[in-house]
C-alpha cells in the first residue's frame, strides 16, 4: 500500500500530510510535484491543504492547471481513492472532480480551530470502516470554507448520498452554533457520485497523534487502507 | 501590424483591452459586500442599499477583430477567469491605438 501527496507551489499542508501515513499509519508514500505526469506508481492519492498559487484569482483555480491534474483525473475516473483536504478540496472542485465551489467565511475571519464533524456517509474509501453518526475531532485553517451548491446540486447531493461529513458539537449533534464557515446545511466534507473522491475542510491528516492534539483524524487514512488492501483482494 | 497570408488577402490584427468584471451571483451570499456596507454605513452613508464585491481584470489581448478579442475573452472566463458555480462576468472590449 502506497499513499501519493501531491505538492504545488504554495502547499503547505504536504509535510503533515507525507508525516501522518508515514508515521501515524505506517504505510510507504511518496511526494508527487506538480509537474509530474503519473501517478501510477500509487494507490491512494492526498491533495493537501495550503495556498496553493498563493490563492490568486481563486483558491485551486490556478492548480487545476497544473501537468499533474491530467494524470490525477484519470486516476479519480478510473475508481482510484483522492482525498483533497482543505485547499486540496477547493483544487477538486474546481478540478469539476467534486461538485460545489468553497467561498470566503461567513465571518470573514480566518478560522484556526479544532472542530468536530460527524460522519455521514461509509460509502467513500475514507470513511468506509467508520460508522456514520461518529463524531471525529480536527482541525481546521481556512479562511474560504464555505461550501456552496446551487439548489439543484445540493438536492443531488442528498440523494446521491455525496454528503461525507458536517460541522456538529462533540455529540454529533448540527447547530449553527458549530458551523465554522456557515456552510451550506453544515456541510464539511463531500464526494463525486461514484463516493472515491473525497474533498473535507477539516485536516484529517494534522490529526495522527495524541502527542499533536489529537489522533483522529488517522481513522480517515486508516479506512483508506483498508479499502484498497480490500479491493485489491476482491 | 500586417500580415500577408497565402491568399494574399492582409489580415490585421490590433491590440484590444479586455475589462473583465466578475462578481458572486446574486443568489450567493456576499459577506465581503455586507461587511462594506456596513462600514458606510458607520460612516454615515445611510443611503447605501446594498453592495456587492467583486474583481475587475485589466487584460491587453491582441486579436483580428474587436469580435474575435470579446469572444476568446470569454473562453477564458468560462475556463479560468471566473467559476461559474458562484460567479457571473461581464466583458468590455475597446481598441487600442495601433503602435
Amino acid at each position: 500500500m502506497r499513499f501519493g501527496v501531491v505538492i504545488f507551489p504554495g502547499s503547505n499542508g504536504d509535510h503533515d500530510a507525507l508525516s501522518a501515513v508515514e508515521l501515524g499509519l505506517g504505510d510507504e508514500v511518496v511526494p508527487i510535484w506538480h509537474k509530474e505526469r503519473s501517478v501510477d506508481h500509487v494507490d491512494a492519492l492526498l491533495i493537501p491543504g495550503g495556498f496553493s498559487y498563493g490563492d490568486y484569482l481563486r483558491a485551486g483555480a490556478i492548480a487545476r492547471f497544473s501537468p499533474i491534474m491530467d494524470a490525477v483525473t484519470e486516476f479519480a475516473n478510473a475508481g482510484g481513492p483522492v482525498l483533497g483536504i482543505c485547499n486540496g478540496f477547493q483544487i477538486l472542485t474546481e478540478a469539476h472532480l467534486l461538485p460545489g465551489a468553497l467561498l470566503r467565511n461567513g465571518s470573514l475571519h480566518f478560522v484556526c480551530t479544532w472542530v468536530y464533524v460527524r460522519v455521514e456517509s461509509d460509502r467513500t474509501p475514507f470513511t468506509a470502516d467508520i460508522d456514520p453518526g461518529s463524531v471525529l475531532r480536527l482541525p481546521i485553517a481556512h479562511g474560504q470554507g464555505r461550501y456552496f451548491v446551487t439548489p439543484e446540486q445540493y438536492d443531488d447531493l442528498v440523494t446521491n448520498d455525496q454528503i461525507v461529513f458536517r460541522y456538529s458539537d462533540a455529540r454529533g449533534e448540527v447547530h449553527d452554533d458549530h458551523n465554522p464557515n456557515a456552510s451550506i446545511d453544515h456541510i464539511a466534507g463531500v464526494s463525486n457520485v461514484r463516493g472515491n473522491v473525497v474533498g473535507l475542510m477539516p485536516h484529517p491528516e494534522r490529526a495522527y497523534d495524541l502527542g499533536i492534539g489529537g489522533d483522529d483524524g488517522l481513522r480517515v487514512l486508516r479506512a483508506a487502507r483498508q479499502a484498497v488492501i480490500q479491493a485489491v483482494r476482491a | 501590424m500586417s500580415v500577408v497570408t497565402n491568399t494574399g488577402e492582409p489580415t490585421l490584427s490590433h491590440s484590444y483591452l479586455a475589462e473583465v468584471f466578475i462578481s458572486l451571483k446574486p443568489v450567493v451570499n456576499d459577506p465581503e459586500g455586507l461587511a462594506i456596507r456596513a462600514g458606510l454605513h458607520s460612516l454615515g452613508y445611510d443611503g447605501v442599499e446594498s453592495v456587492r464585491a467583486g474583481k475587475y481584470l485589466r487584460l491587453t489581448v491582441t486579436a483580428d477583430t474587436k469580435a474575435d478579442a470579446e469572444a476568446e475573452v470569454a473562453r477564458m472566463c468560462d475556463q479560468l477567469l471566473a467559476n461559474p458555480v458562484m460567479e457571473t462576468y461581464r466583458v468590455t472590449v475597446t481598441a487600442l491605438a495601433d503602435h
